[in-house]
């Protein structure tokens, strides 16, 4: 197989380097999390190995009996996709289950704040309505 | 015997026209009867004006921030429940359809400790209002779901005109499922080894507001309480 034409070569590394500096500005900025930005940053180091070594993927395919190497590509894309958003999922629930839980705290703590602010409003509103607008 | 402590929750969402009614009614079985009760409208969120109607009203309230769906909403109130020391809560729609004087028949077991969970159901004495055909075709498949998995019998288990005693209250201030939770909760407390008791109330239409399940979501419904049963089930099994 003929080897790929150097400037897509270049291409493809300006392109993933752009990508990891990007990545790395939205942690500087505080608006993506360590957390979730490993998953991307682990991406763009396979994209850069994959960019310098340049029949890698070839070799790859062959070593597993891949006969279109593109298809593996496909392949290993779509399932760490999957496995992605998963895991988005499983944040997501969390997520939900912490709002649940906060939106109760509040909603008690917003009654004793109430009550601790007209203490005898409500021992009267117990004894007549009218005091009530 | 009426020491014990009550709190009566109302969950609320868009029920501006008939939640006074509903508080007013429970007032009312609270003088008759002399019970040691207070009411705690809890408001989903509402879009409404329930919330100002809510104020005007002789009872506690709780107001969510943030729109839950009836499982959170409960939650709150049970949570509210256990922080005050209550002995026992009940759930009375704000809806309209849980008439008040079914209170008495719920809590009698509760007072002489003859049930940890007493579920008013409107099968058993086939009075009052009896529900859609559909829905009834849907109530009994989780009756026969709850009898698999829990061996009891349950007949309206999806009826949410239930009163809870302190070890239940423990119990869903930890754990309430989320969104439908009345067929779940059962699993739940079957597992939890509780006294289950179903006693015979009337129930009606629902005077104001939609239900939470339309034709579309029926389906959704069914699915979403049996996967939730399901893993009710798995997770609690080893208790």
């Amino acid at each position: 197989m003929e080897s790929l034409p150097i400037t897509i070569q270049v291409f493809s590394l300006i392109g993933t380097l752009i990508f990891l500096a990007f990545i790395a500005r939205l942690i500087v900025r505080g608006k993506l999390r360590e957390e979730y930005s490993f998953i991307w940053i682990v991406c763009a180091i396979i994209l850069l190995v994959f960019a310098a070594w340049r029949d890698g993927l070839t070799q790859i395919s062959r070593l597993l009996g891949v006969f279109y190497p593109p298809s593996l590509i496909f392949l290993t894309a779509i399932f760490a996709i999957i496995c992605f958003l998963v895991h988005l999922s499983v944040v997501n629930s969390k997520l939900q289950n912490s709002i649940k839980e906060l939106t109760q705290e509040v909603a008690i703590l917003k009654k004793e704040v109430t009550d601790l602010q007209v203490p005898d409003k409500l021992v009267m509103a117990n004894e007549s309505q009218t005091n009530l607008p | 015997m009426k020491s014990l402590r009550v709190l009566v929750v109302v969950p609320c969402y868009n029920e501006q026209r008939s939640v006074a009614a509903v508080v007013n009614d429970i007032h009312w079985v609270k003088t008759r009867f002399g019970l040691s009760l207070d009411t705690l409208v809890v408001n989903d969120c509402s879009t409404d004006n329930t919330m100002a109607v809510v104020r005007t009203l002789d009872c506690l309230h709780l107001d969510l921030p943030v729109n839950l769906g009836i499982g959170g909403c409960m939650q709150a109130g049970y949570k509210y429940a256990y922080r005050k020391g209550y002995d026992i809560a009940v759930q009375i729609d704000g809806d309209g359809q849980h008439p008040a004087e079914g209170l008495i028949k719920l809590l009698r077991p509760l007072f002489d400790d003859q049930a940890d969970v007493v579920i008013g159901s409107r099968f058993l004495e086939r009075q009052g209002f009896q529900s859609s055909f559909v829905r009834r075709i849907g109530i009994r498949y989780f009756r026969w779901l709850n009898q698999l998995l829990i061996r009891k019998t349950v007949h309206d288990s999806t009826s949410g005109f239930r009163a809870f005693n302190r070890k239940t209250i423990e119990i869903v201030n930890r754990y309430y499922p989320d969104e439908y939770p009345e067929p779940e909760a059962i699993v739940q407390f079957g597992l939890h080894k509780l006294r289950l008791l179903e006693v015979p109330v009337l129930m009606e239409e629902r005077q104001g507001g939609t239900s939470s399940i339309g034709w579309v979501q029926s389906v959704y419904y069914l699915f979403k309480v049996t996967l939730g049963t399901l893993f009710v089930y798995i997770r609690l099994r080893k208790i």
